[in-house]
C-alpha cells in the first residue's frame, strides 16, 4: 500500500517535471521569435541632406539597412559597393526598394561627410545620422553591436555588426545579407523581399 | 517570298539577341576588370635583402576617408623568419600593420602590436578583408593612378622603401583573376 503511494507520488512529480521542461522549451524557443518581431524603435534622427527622419522611413517599400561609420576602410566600402552592385543589377525590379547607411560613429560623421561618402557609390543611398544618444538608442533597437576602439594618439576606430538589414514594407526585419556572402544569394534575398 | 520574309525576321531575331548578350557579356566583363588592376600596372618586385615585395597596391580613398589600406605580398628567401613590424610614409601621419577579422556578424580591426611574422622560406600577404597596413590619417586623398611612398620596416631586413600603386576604390588585387 505504501509502496503504491510512492510510486504514484513519483509519477505526479515525473508529470510536473516534464510540463516544466515543455513550458520552458516553448518559451525560449517561441519566446525569442515573438521578440525578433519587435526589433527597431522609434528615432528622431537626420538625413544627409540635415533634413530630419524617422521610423516612418523604414516603412511602405522594402527597405535596406546597413551600419557602419565614414572611416570604415574595409567591411563599410565593400558592402555599399556590392550595394550599389545589387541596386544596378535590379534596375526597374528594384525601384521600390529604399537603402539606409546608419552611421555607428555620429561623433565623426556629420551629414555633410555621410553625403559626400554615399554618394561616391550610388545616388539611392540615403545616410542617417545625428545626436549620438539617439543613434546609440536606434543601434541597441535593432541589436547592432557597435564599440568603439582606441587606436593611438587618441584616434579610435569602431567594431560592428557587419550584417545588412532587409525590413518588409512594414518595416520588419525579413532576413539578413551577410558580409561577403555570394552575390547570387544576396540578389536572390533582395528580389524575395521585394516580392513579399 | 512569305515563308522567306519569316525566316528573315527570325534571322534578324537570333541576331540582334545573341548581339545584346554579347554586348552584355561585354559590360560584365568591364565591370570586373575595374576592380583589377592589368598586368601593365603592376610594379617591378622590389628586393630588400632575402626580401621580395611585390604586388603593392592601395585604393583611391572616398570622399570624407582619412584612412587608406596598403596590401603587398612579401617573400622570405631566405632560412630565417622575419617580421614586418611597421612602416612610414609621407601621405599619411602613421603607417600601421591592422588585422581585420569577423567575430560572428561583428568586424573587428586590430592593430597588431608584434608585426606580422614573414616565415623562412615563405611568404607574408596583406590583402583586402585580412591581415593589411593602415595609412592613417592621409595628408590628402589618395588619386586612382597616383603613386604612394611606403617606408615597410622589418626586424631583420631593416627600412624598405617602395611605391603603392592607387587604385579603383574597389580594388580588391593586383592580379588578373
Amino acid at each position: 500500500m505504501n509502496f503504491r503511494l510512492l510510486r504514484y507520488g513519483l509519477w505526479a512529480v515525473i508529470a510536473v517535471l516534464s510540463l516544466f521542461l515543455v513550458f520552458t522549451y516553448a518559451n525560449t524557443r517561441f519566446g525569442t521569435k515573438a521578440e525578433g518581431a519587435q526589433l527597431g524603435a522609434p528615432f528622431n534622427l537626420t538625413d544627409q541632406n540635415g533634413a530630419p527622419i524617422t521610423e516612418a522611413a523604414f516603412s511602405g517599400h522594402p527597405s535596406v539597412l546597413f551600419f557602419g561609420f565614414t572611416h570604415c576602410p574595409e567591411v563599410c566600402p565593400t558592402t555599399l559597393f556590392e550595394m550599389a552592385g545589387w541596386l544596378k543589377t535590379l534596375g526597374d525590379d528594384g525601384k521600390d526598394l529604399r537603402v539606409f547607411f546608419i552611421s555607428v560613429d555620429p561623433e565623426r560623421d556629420t551629414p555633410e561627410v555621410m553625403k559626400g561618402y554615399t554618394a561616391a557609390f550610388t545616388d539611392r543611398i540615403t545616410g542617417i545620422t545625428g545626436n549620438p544618444d539617439e543613434v546609440e538608442k536606434l543601434l541597441k533597437s535593432w541589436k547592432i553591436y557597435a564599440k568603439k576602439v582606441a587606436t593611438e594618439n587618441g584616434d579610435y576606430t569602431m567594431d560592428h555588426t557587419a550584417s545588412v538589414m532587409l525590413l518588409d514594407r512594414d518595416g520588419r526585419l525579413k532576413s539578413t545579407i551577410d558580409y561577403k556572402e555570394s552575390p547570387d544569394v544576396a540578389l536572390k534575398k533582395l528580389r524575395l523581399l521585394i516580392a513579399g | 517570298m512569305r515563308s522567306f520574309s519569316r525566316i528573315a525576321a527570325l534571322a534578324l531575331l537570333v541576331a540582334s539577341v545573341s548581339f545584346a548578350a554579347e554586348a552584355h557579356d561585354h559590360s560584365a566583363m568591364m565591370k570586373s576588370d575595374a576592380s583589377v588592376m592589368s598586368d601593365d600596372d603592376m610594379m617591378e618586385p622590389v628586393k630588400a635583402g632575402d626580401l621580395v615585395l611585390s604586388g603593392a597596391f592601395t585604393r583611391a580613398t572616398l570622399p570624407g576617408a582619412k584612412v587608406g589600406g596598403g596590401y603587398v605580398k612579401i617573400t622570405n628567401q631566405s632560412m630565417e623568419p622575419d617580421r614586418l613590424i611597421g612602416g612610414s610614409s609621407s601621405v599619411a601621419a602613421r603607417v600601421e600593420v591592422h588585422e581585420m577579422k569577423m567575430d560572428g556578424n561583428v568586424m573587428q580591426m586590430r592593430r597588431l602590436k608584434d608585426g606580422l611574422e614573414v616565415p623562412a622560406g615563405g611568404t607574408a600577404e596583406l590583402s583586402p578583408g585580412g591581415t593589411h597596413l593602415m595609412l592613417i590619417n592621409l595628408t590628402a586623398p589618395l588619386k586612382q593612378g597616383d603613386m604612394v611612398p611606403v617606408t615597410l620596416e622589418f626586424a631583420k631586413a631593416g627600412k624598405v622603401e617602395l611605391q603603392f600603386m592607387v587604385g579603383p576604390a574597389n580594388a580588391t588585387s593586383m592580379e588578373h583573376n
